[in-house]
């Protein structure tokens, strides 16, 4: 909560930064009242920051953290890879999967390098970099979302212009951008789908990435880089090619691919796990979640990315569509909704069905005929997969 | 008089380099390795001024039951090929000391997981990587490492009483160990797995050895030097430890200081060597990022896998085929060892001389014709011999057209030429016989030229696998040249590739030749399991994918996809008549039924369907299609080109059946002058198809107009049940009717 406080004084004055001070000054509300009280507050929001939901964790870190914290960190390397991965005990895992990952991912930071996630739709590139910002900085919210409307103004700086026309150029003048007042204060500033900005903006992080500056030519000022600093950007291998990095910018970057999950249970893992913190953000009636359906979807997810059958026997075609974790835990989550409110509460394979067809039948020339010959090159064989084939008939 | 026992882990560069220094310090006047002792002779061979280089390996094999051999694999960073080395260079001699390849090779319990103690230790303390660990943990304590891991090795056996073949081994150590001390050495190394080590130690008396080494039972064992590869250093034999990295194995053994920079380096180069911008900053990066993992992971220096993890996000910057071009040509690298000239042959050479006597067939340079009975046994074990070789492209017998009847018969022309030796001893690296040889390289070709599996082989010549029909081919082969292991490979591909050919007409293509092979089998009697799993599944595809494969054709692709689908219906014909085979059948038929209905088909195809359907008695209303298509909503060509998919194989039907005669005829009277002109072409193609006799018999039932009564005459049934019966008498389903 000290973490909040001391944001709040900062983003209160931006212009953008709306949305956070409100946040900040519930957090802030909320500090004076009860504990009880608290809690409700936060629960309020939608969906509330890493730092903010997994405050107690980091306190708990920070406090039998002893290990050496490189400069502006507020963790150790270790406390970070622990905070990520979870220790079994009190620290809940936040990235499932391969633990080196983690362990690039936070030697890059370490090592002053900024860091590329780089992978398919729904493989957890936005998840990562606001819990390493959180962990490393305390703060996730210096963000950057790249669009194709990305302006020069939220990577450099902006202008008051009731202030500029009053005052003339001056800082007081100036709107800092997130990343900006990152370097400023020694912390993360995350971009958000940095290949879907336009080339020209990207390149303006290639001086805050080489020199650690970023100069102010109108005032014939500079900002420079405070250490604690990085940028953590995220990429979407589906992408490749709308807006290339140029190899100046490439280069600047180490870059961590995140894999689709490595073992069925891994993934079956990850999707329970999501979909129940996902129902219960939602107030979905509870169902009785059966492990046996988010297992198969599951496995259709995987063996329609992959292009072979689990037991490796037989090919299949893969689809148009990325057929990410993401989207089969929104699978799940939707045939749960189904199954609530027009079903007997029992997730069955007819509520998947349609979700899955969907899901899988982005085009619907060809990715049909790859349903087609799925369903009945596969799923057909398995015999206990018959009420699913049936149910997925009907739904196409 | 004194011994040295040298514990080492089997290619572990650090133990390499651990003993060539231990040797040089040492000075011994014999060296004993573990090894096979057949190949004290073959010692003589390593000398650097023979033009043996690493990495080689010793073969053990059994003349007359290739199937049993085993190779004792050394590199440039194998101790014990370092040993052999320093006694070359030195003039002390080499004996090898393990339990000799007769009895080994005869011993049943052989296969056993190769153990690695120091990776185990190495494990044991958080390492991944064995070397790393020696590097702490051994080398950098000051003393002997030897003295060391024996102490450590000791610690680990701790109540560890050896039995059976461990036993064996260890007890024929001691034994030669004596026998070194009896031939009055002085000075005795013993370069020996650390495992051995303590038992290796105290030689104590003879007696219970030789106990344990009576009665083992033995075989005749040829030993000779073969070259090796990198690649196939992982293989487990002979020394256990498979070995995944070697060429970091080498690089660490191979440079002095700075390892990390040099590897990094060097993979830079090797990008940039592949056309891709790695610059020096990159480097720069990557050593830093290596680092910092490794303080991260907690070790005092990064090993391969920071590395590659540096590599993976710095240098190729998150690309996946960079890091396995590295993986390929760096870590595990792709080096081809070499065996002096005076090296004894190779197994295969060895297995076709063995053949050729068996089976009679003398190797002569002038050509010659057998024809063979392939009922006999001996024919038959010749022409799989053959069919084997051409395989292996060692093209001994070109197969000529048969001059008898039947299937059994088959025709060659032998003729021998010095160049199939060095096709032999090339062909030598897929297996010690002519069977296994074509197994792995049928297997090889079917993993593709660029396989990294086995780095070894890649500039041989493989056998073309790469379009569907290619693979059908392929089956052929693999069917007579008995090899039912790379069959079932084969299988398994044309199974993959069918699933992500999109091009239906592909499949399609496939289809027939696959069905034949599995309604006829074959002479030979090879087992063809498999083939119905996938021929089923190509069904399968086939059924999904025709529907939209059907439109939008030109006339040339809709003949020849008309064709296919003939092809693919007399396939489903000759399918068995069991229930899953009936299922089949019924499917395809409702397949076809289903596009039938289709308006948008091209006519060639619509008539062919029309007709397959006909003729399965699947529909009724064959005169009300026929008409529809002939009436004068479709275009003249379409009505001509329908007519041809519904005649293309002959005209027999319209003597027979009136009606349709009679449907065609008006047709072709009520077109225009014109539309006549247009589909002259179209109609001189299918009829100019007919048999002569057919053309004219529907030539004179349209003329007598008498036709109808001529095929109303009641048939005489007692004469036709005669006729009948011999027809399901040939087709094998009489009898009982």
């Amino acid at each position: 909560m000290t973490a909040n406080a001391a944001n709040a004084a900062n983003t209160a004055n931006t212009v953008n930064a709306a949305n956070t001070a409100n946040t900040v000054n519930a957090a802030n509300a909320a500090n004076t009242a009860n504990a009880a009280n608290a809690a409700n507050t936060v629960n309020a929001v939608l969906r509330p920051h890493a730092e903010e939901q997994f405050g107690e964790e980091l306190v708990l870190l920070a406090k039998t953290d002893d290990r050496p914290r490189p400069p502006g960190w507020r963790l150790s390397p270790w406390a970070v890879t622990t905070y990520l991965l979870g220790d079994g005990d009190r620290i809940t895992p936040k990235y499932i999967g391969a633990r080196r990952i983690v362990e690039v991912a936070v030697a890059t930071l370490a090592t002053d390098r900024a860091l590329l996630l780089l992978g398919v739709p729904g493989t957890a590139k936005t998840w990562l970099s606001e819990h390493l910002a959180a962990a490393i900085s305390g703060d996730s919210t210096l963000l950057v979302q790249g669009t194709a409307g990305t302006a020069e103004e939220a990577i450099r700086y902006g202008w008051n212009y009731a202030r500029l026309l009053a005052e003339g150029p001056s800082r007081a003048a100036l709107t800092p951008s997130p990343v900006m007042r990152a370097m400023e204060e020694g912390r993360l500033a995350r971009v958000e789908e940095l290949t879907r900005m336009p080339s020209d903006i990207q390149d303006a992080l290639i001086t805050v990435l080489s020199e650690k500056t970023l100069p102010i030519p109108e005032l014939n000022e500079e900002v420079q880089a405070t250490k604690g600093f990085n940028v953590i950007a995220t990429a979407n291998d589906r992408d490749r090619g709308v807006n290339e990095l140029s190899s100046a910018l490439r280069r600047r970057f180490n870059t961590v691919v995140l894999p689709v999950p490595a073992s069925p249970e891994e993934e079956v893992d990850i999707v329970a796990r999501r979909v129940e913190q996902l129902g219960r953000a939602l107030e979905l009636p509870s169902t009785v979640t059966a492990l046996d359906e988010i297992r198969r979807v599951v496995t259709v997810f995987r063996e329609l990315r992959s292009g072979v059958t689990a037991d490796g026997r037989t090919k299949v075609k893969s689809p148009s569509g990325t057929l990410s974790t993401a989207e089969a835990i929104s699978v799940v989550t939707s045939g749960i909704a189904l199954a609530a409110h027009f079903g007997d509460g029992v997730l069955r394979p007819g509520d998947v069905a349609a979700g899955i067809l969907g899901a899988v039948v982005q085009d619907p020339v060809s990715d049909r005929v790859v349903w087609q010959e799925y369903l009945e090159t596969v799923v057909r064989e398995r015999g206990e997969w018959r009420d699913f084939y049936r149910a997925c008939r009907d739904a196409l | 008089m004194e011994t040295w026992v040298l514990g080492v882990r089997h290619h572990g560069p650090g133990s390499a380099r651990a003993v060539r220094d231990e040797l040089a310090r040492i000075r011994p006047d014999v060296v004993l390795i573990e090894g096979p002792p057949e190949a004290d002779p073959l010692v003589a061979l390593a000398d650097p001024a023979e033009g043996m280089e690493p990495p080689v390996a010793l073969l053990a094999h059994v003349p007359g039951d290739p199937s049993k051999a085993a190779f004792w694999p050394f590199a440039v960073f194998s101790p014990e090929w370092q040993a052999i080395r320093h006694a070359l260079a030195a003039a002390v001699p080499v004996r090898f000391c393990d339990l000799p390849a007769a009895n080994s090779l005869a011993a049943e319990e052989r296969h056993r997981p190769g153990l690695d103690p120091i990776g185990a230790l190495a494990e044991a303390a958080g390492y991944d990587d064995p070397e790393r660990w020696w590097e702490d943990a051994v080398e950098h304590r000051g003393d002997t490492p030897f003295q060391v891991i024996a102490e450590a090795m000791t610690a680990v056996r701790e109540g560890h009483e050896p039995e059976g073949y461990e036993a064996r081994r260890e007890a024929y150590m001691r034994r030669t160990i004596r026998a070194a001390i009896k031939d009055g050495f002085e000075r005795i190394a013993v370069i020996c797995g650390a495992w051995h080590v303590p038992a290796l130690t105290s030689i104590g008396p003879a007696a219970p050895d030789d106990r344990l080494l009576r009665g083992l039972p033995k075989v005749k064992v040829e030993m000779t030097w073969v070259p090796w590869t990198h690649g196939r250093l992982a293989f487990r034999s002979g020394y256990g430890a498979g070995v995944t990295s070697p060429g970091w194995y080498h690089h660490l053994f191979a440079v002095t200081d700075r390892p990390i920079e040099r590897w990094l380096a060097e993979a830079a180069a090797v990008l940039r060597s592949e056309g891709l911008t790695v610059s020096s900053a990159h480097v720069i990066e990557a050593v830093r990022l290596a680092r910092s993992l490794a303080v991260i992971r907690g070790r005092p220096l990064p090993g391969l896998s920071e590395v590659t993890e540096a590599t993976r996000a710095v240098l190729c910057e998150g690309d996946e085929l960079p890091v396995e071009l590295i993986q390929r040509r760096m870590v595990v690298g792709e080096r081809l060892g070499r065996v002096p000239d005076a090296t004894p042959m190779v197994p295969l050479q060895r297995h076709l001389r063995d053949e050729q006597r068996r089976l009679r067939l003398k190797p002569e340079a002038l050509d010659r014709e057998y024809d063979l009975d392939l009922r006999r046994p001996l024919d038959l074990a010749r022409s799989r011999l053959l069919h084997r070789l051409l395989l292996l492209g060692v093209p001994w017998g070109t197969p000529r057209e048969s001059r008898g009847k039947g299937t059994f018969r088959e025709s060659w022309t032998l003729e021998w030429r010095p160049e199939f030796d060095v096709a032999l001893i090339e062909a030598g690296a897929w297996g010690t016989t002519a069977e296994v040889a074509a197994t792995a390289l049928i297997q090889a070709s079917l993993a593709g030229p660029a396989s990294a599996a086995q780095p070894d082989l890649a500039g041989q010549a493989l056998v073309k696998a790469e379009s569907l029909s290619d693979l059908t081919s392929l089956v052929e082969r693999c069917l007579l040249a008995d090899l039912p292991e790379a069959l079932r490979h084969v299988l398994v591909v044309i199974g993959d590739r069918a699933a992500l050919d999109t091009d239906v007409a592909h499949l399609m293509a496939a289809l027939p030749s696959l069905v034949r092979a599995l309604r006829y089998g074959d002479v030979r009697g090879t087992p063809a399991e498999g083939l119905g799993e996938v021929v089923h599944s190509l069904l399968a595809r086939v059924r999904v994918g025709l529907p939209s494969a059907l439109a939008g054709l030109d006339d040339d692709s809709a003949r020849a996809m008309a064709s296919h689908i003939d092809g693919v219906h007399s396939a489903v014909a000759l399918l068995t008549d069991e229930q899953g085979d009936l299922d089949e059948r019924a499917a395809w038929t409702a397949t076809l039924a289903g596009l039938a209905d289709r308006e948008d088909l091209p006519g060639v195809i619509e008539g062919r369907i029309v007709r397959i359907l006909f003729d399965a008695r699947a529909i009724a209303d064959v005169d009300v299609r026929m008409s529809r298509a002939m009436s004068p909503g479709h275009p003249p060509m379409r009505a001509a080109a329908w007519i041809e998919g519904f005649l293309a194989d002959g005209g027999l039907l319209l003597v027979h059946d009136a009606r349709l005669l009679a449907l065609v005829d008006t047709w072709l009277t009520g077109l225009t002058g014109e539309a006549f002109v247009d589909v002259l072409p179209l109609l001189r193609r299918t009829f100019g198809a007919f048999a002569p006799p057919e053309r004219r018999s529907i030539g004179e039932r349209l003329r007598s107009g008498s036709e109808r009564r001529a095929s109303r005459r009641d048939p005489d049934d007692e004469r036709a049940a005669q006729a009948v019966r011999t027809v399901e008498l040939i087709f094998g389903r009489g009898g009982a009717r």
